[in-house]
C-alpha cells in the first residue's frame, strides 16, 4: 500500500512537473514528507501568493503546466489572487491545497476555507478530492483541462485524510482523458474559413489585430505569413506583444488606451478587422460603439463565449489560432500590393504620430527601458509589474520572440512581478530575466527577495523608482485636479533591502549611469537590482481617457 | 427583456449547482425558478432554470455554461414548441363549516387534490402551467394562504425531439 501524498507526486512527475513552488503547513505535513527525498524540485516561496504567480510565470515562460502547493486556510486564500490572474490571462496552472480531513469539513476546524467554493469563479474547473484512490483520475484530469483548449488555472483541494489515504501499490495512472462535458473545437469551421477568406481578398485595408491567444498557441509563425501574403498591419494587445517582432515594417507595437496612435488610428480607419486571440478588452476598444467603425470583423478565438461577447462579428470561427490560421492560408492565395496606399497611410502616421520621448538630460523612464531592449537584443525574458512601469515596458522594448514577455493583463495584479519572474527564470535557465518594476508594486511581494537570494535564483530587477504609484497619480493628476490623494511614497533602500537578504545591486541617479548600470546587471552572474530614481511626475502617453473612442487620445501629437 | 426557460444537463457531481447558478449570480441576474432531478439518464442531474434577462445576456451566459467542464448540454427552449409544468402544494385556512366546502369547490375546479385535511386548514396539491398556479393562488389568498410550496418550473419539447437528439 501507498498514500495518497504519495500518489500525488507521483502523479506530478507523470505530467511531466519537474519544480513546484510552495509553502508547508499542518494538513499538507504528509505531502511534504513525500517531496523530502523527491526528484520533483521544490523551491519555498516567503508568501502563498507569490507560489501562485511563480507557477503562472513559470507557465508563461515555458509553455508547460506551472504548479504551486499551499496548506488549508490562510495559505489555501494567499493563492486566490494569483489564481484569479492566471485565469483573466488564461495561464495554465494546477495549484494544489492542503484541506482539514473530510470528518471536519464544514465544521470551521482550524485552518478550515472552503477553497474549493472560494475558487470556483476563478477557476477553469476545481475538485474536492474525497478519496485517495480517486488522485489518479483528478491530477489527470487537472492538467489535462489547465493546458488544452483555453488554457486556465485548476485547484484541486486535498483534505488531509486523502493524503494520508492508502491505495493499493499497483494503483493504475489513467494515460488519457476524455470528458464529456468538455470538448474544445480546434478546427475551424470549413464555412466560415472559407468566408473569411473572401474576405480578406476583398479588403482595401486590412488589419490584424492579435491577441494572447496567438502566443497561447504557438501562432506566431502563422500570424507572420498571413499579415506578410495580406500585406496587413499588425497590432497587438498587451498579452499579444512578441506575437511578432517588434521591429518589423508591418508592426504597429500595442493598441488602446495605451497603444500607439498608429495603431489606433489604423483601428479606426481599416476596413477589414481580422481579432486573432483576442478579446476586445475595454482597455482595448476604448468605447466599443466606436471600435473598428469601418471595418467588417473576423474574429478567430477557441473560446466561443468571447465571441460576439463585447462586439458584434461577420465572421465567427472558434478554433485553435494556429490551426485555423493555416487553414485560411491554405486557402488565400497570394496577392499582389493593393494594400500599398492603406500601408502608406500607415506609415505616415507612424512617423507623424511617433512614441516620444523628451530629449532632454533628465533621467526619463523610457529611456530606460529602451536601453534595457537595446542591451539584451531580442534574448531572454522581460516581466513587468502592473502600472506605468508595465505601459513603458509594453511601449518601448521591441519584443522579437513569442514568450519573451510576463505580465499581469486581464487582473492587472501589482506584486506579479518579482515571483513571476521567478518562475520564468526557473522555467528558462541561462537566459537573462529582466523585471521591470515600479517602487510601488515592487514592495507589494518583496519578501521574494528571500525566495531569490536563498535559490540564487538570477532575476534582474530594474526598478523605475518615481516615489510614487505612478499610474494613479497619473489619473489624479489629469482628471482629478492634481489632488495626490494617498499615491506618493516615501524613498525606500532597495539596494539595502536587497543587500540585507544577500542580493547585490546599485542606486542610479543620472541618465548617463544607465546604461553601463544595465551592463552590470546583465553581467552579474546572480540576481541584481538597479535602482533608478526616474523623473518624478512622467505620464504615459498617449492616453485614452476612459470613455473615450481610441482614435481620442491625450499626449499624442495631433 | 424576456423570460428564458434552459434545461441544463450536468453531470451529478457535488458543487454542480453551485457552479451553474453561480454564472447567474455575478451577473446579477435574479433566477426565477429553478428545479433540479436525476434525469433519463445515470449519474447525470437536469437543471431547469427560469430566468429574465435580454437576449444577449442570455446567450453570453448560456455559452459560460457550455464551458463548465460538469455540464453536458444546455438547451434554451425559451422559443421552441413545448410543455411546462410546475407542482404546488397549498395549504389554506378553511374552518369546517364555514368557508372549507368553498376551498374545496375551487380545488375541484383546478383539478387539485386535496391531499391533508387539519382542523383548521385544507392542504392542495396541484400541477399545471405556472399562469394556472398563480391564478390558483390568487383565489385562494382570500381565504388565507398558511404556507405555499411551489417546485419550479420544469419543461419538456412536445412531439419526437428531445433535447439531447439535437445539435
Amino acid at each position: 500500500m501507498k498514500t495518497g501524498a504519495k500518489v500525488l507526486i507521483e502523479g506530478l512527475l507523470r505530467q511531466g512537473t519537474k519544480t513546484i513552488f510552495g509553502y508547508p503547513g499542518g494538513v499538507v505535513l504528509p505531502i511534504y514528507d513525500v517531496l523530502y527525498d523527491s526528484p520533483l524540485e521544490h523551491i519555498l516561496v516567503r508568501h502563498e501568493q507569490a507560489a501562485a504567480h511563480a507557477a503562472d510565470g513559470y507557465a508563461r515562460a515555458s509553455g508547460r503546466v506551472g504548479v504551486c502547493l499551499a496548506t488549508s486556510g490562510p495559505g489555501a486564500c494567499n493563492l486566490v489572487t494569483g489564481i484569479a490572474t492566471a485565469y483573466m490571462d488564461s495561464i495554465p496552472i494546477v495549484a494544489l491545497t492542503g484541506q482539514v480531513p473530510t470528518s471536519l469539513l464544514g465544521n470551521d476546524a482550524f485552518q478550515e476555507s472552503d477553497i474549493h467554493g472560494i475558487t470556483m469563479p476563478i477557476t477553469k474547473h476545481n475538485y474536492l478530492v474525497s478519496r485517495a484512490e480517486d488522485l489518479p483520475q483528478v491530477i489527470a484530469e487537472a492538467f489535462y483541462i489547465a493546458s488544452t483548449g483555453r488554457p486556465g488555472p485548476v485547484l484541486i483541494d486535498l483534505p488531509k485524510d486523502v493524503s494520508t489515504g492508502e491505495v493499493p501499490e499497483g494503483i493504475e495512472f489513467p494515460t488519457s482523458v476524455s470528458l464529456r462535458g468538455y470538448q474544445p473545437t480546434v478546427k475551424g469551421h470549413p464555412r466560415q474559413i472559407e468566408r473569411a477568406v473572401d474576405l480578406m481578398k476583398r479588403a482595401q485595408r486590412p488589419l490584424l489585430y492579435a491577441g494572447g491567444g496567438v502566443i497561447l498557441s504557438g501562432a506566431d509563425q502563422e500570424l507572420l505569413a498571413l499579415a506578410e501574403r495580406l500585406g496587413a498591419p499588425v497590432t497587438t494587445t498587451l498579452m499579444g506583444l512578441g506575437a511578432i517582432r517588434g521591429d518589423h515594417p508591418l508592426n504597429l507595437g500595442m493598441l488602446g488606451m495605451h497603444g500607439t496612435a498608429y495603431a489606433n488610428y489604423a483601428v479606426t480607419e481599416c476596413d477589414l478587422l481580422v481579432a486573432i486571440g483576442a478579446r476586445f478588452d475595454d482597455r482595448v476598444t476604448g468605447r466599443i460603439e466606436t471600435f473598428a467603425p469601418n471595418a467588417q470583423v473576423i474574429h478567430i478565438d477557441i473560446d466561443p463565449a468571447e465571441i460576439g461577447k463585447n462586439k458584434p462579428v461577420d465572421v465567427p470561427i472558434v478554433g485553435d489560432v494556429r490551426q485555423v490560421l493555416a487553414q485560411i492560408l491554405a486557402r488565400l492565395p497570394p496577392r499582389g500590393s493593393r494594400t500599398g496606399p492603406w500601408l502608406e497611410r500607415v506609415e505616415h502616421w507612424r512617423k507623424t504620430h511617433p512614441l516620444v520621448i523628451r530629449d532632454d538630460d533628465l533621467l526619463h523612464p523610457q529611456y530606460v527601458v529602451r536601453t534595457l531592449s537595446e542591451l539584451l537584443d531580442g534574448d531572454g525574458v522581460v516581466v513587468s509589474e502592473v502600472g506605468q512601469n508595465q505601459m513603458w515596458t509594453a511601449q518601448h522594448f521591441c519584443f522579437t520572440k513569442p514568450r519573451s514577455w510576463i505580465t499581469s493583463g486581464g487582473l492587472g495584479t501589482m506584486g506579479y512581478g518579482l515571483p513571476a519572474s521567478m518562475g520564468a527564470c526557473v522555467a528558462r535557465p541561462g537566459e537573462q530575466v529582466f523585471l521591470v518594476a515600479g517602487d510601488g508594486s515592487l514592495q507589494m511581494n518583496i519578501q521574494e527577495f528571500g525566495t531569490i537570494a536563498q535559490y540564487r535564483i538570477p532575476v534582474k530587477v530594474v526598478v523605475l523608482n518615481n516615489g510614487f504609484l505612478g499610474m494613479v497619480r497619473q489619473w489624479q493628476e489629469l482628471f482629478y485636479e492634481h489632488r495626490y490623494s494617498y499615491t506618493e511614497l516615501p524613498q525606500v533602500d532597495f539596494v539595502g533591502i536587497a543587500r540585507a537578504y544577500g542580493i547585490d545591486g546599485m542606486v542610479v541617479e543620472e541618465r548617463r549611469e544607465v546604461r553601463d548600470a544595465l551592463r552590470t546587471a546583465i553581467a552579474h552572474e546572480g540576481p541584481f537590482i538597479v535602482d533608478v530614481r526616474v523623473v518624478r511626475e512622467e505620464n504615459v502617453f498617449p492616453m485614452v481617457p476612459a470613455g473615450a473612442a481610441i482614435n481620442e487620445m491625450i499626449g499624442s501629437r495631433q | 427583456m424576456k423570460r428564458h426557460t434552459l434545461s441544463v444537463l450536468v453531470e451529478n457531481r457535488a458543487g454542480v449547482l453551485s457552479r451553474v447558478t453561480g454564472l447567474f449570480s455575478r451577473r446579477g441576474f435574479n433566477i426565477e425558478s429553478l428545479a433540479v432531478g436525476t434525469s433519463e439518464e445515470e449519474g447525470t442531474s437536469r437543471i431547469t432554470l427560469v430566468v429574465f434577462g435580454d437576449d444577449r445576456e442570455v446567450e453570453q451566459v448560456i455559452k459560460q455554461l457550455n464551458k463548465l467542464i460538469d455540464v453536458i448540454k444546455v438547451s434554451d427552449l425559451t422559443d421552441r414548441e413545448r410543455v411546462e409544468r410546475e407542482l404546488a402544494l397549498i395549504k389554506v385556512a378553511a374552518e369546517p363549516g364555514g368557508v372549507r366546502a368553498e376551498v374545496m369547490q375551487i380545488a375541484t375546479i383546478f383539478r387539485s387534490q386535496i391531499i391533508d385535511v387539519g382542523p383548521k386548514t385544507v392542504t392542495l396539491e396541484v400541477t399545471g402551467d405556472s399562469d394556472k398556479i398563480d391564478a390558483l393562488q390568487r383565489l385562494l389568498a382570500v381565504y388565507g394562504i398558511r404556507e405555499l410550496y411551489r417546485t419550479g418550473r420544469i419543461a419538456v419539447l412536445r412531439g419526437q425531439k428531445t433535447v439531447m437528439s439535437e445539435k
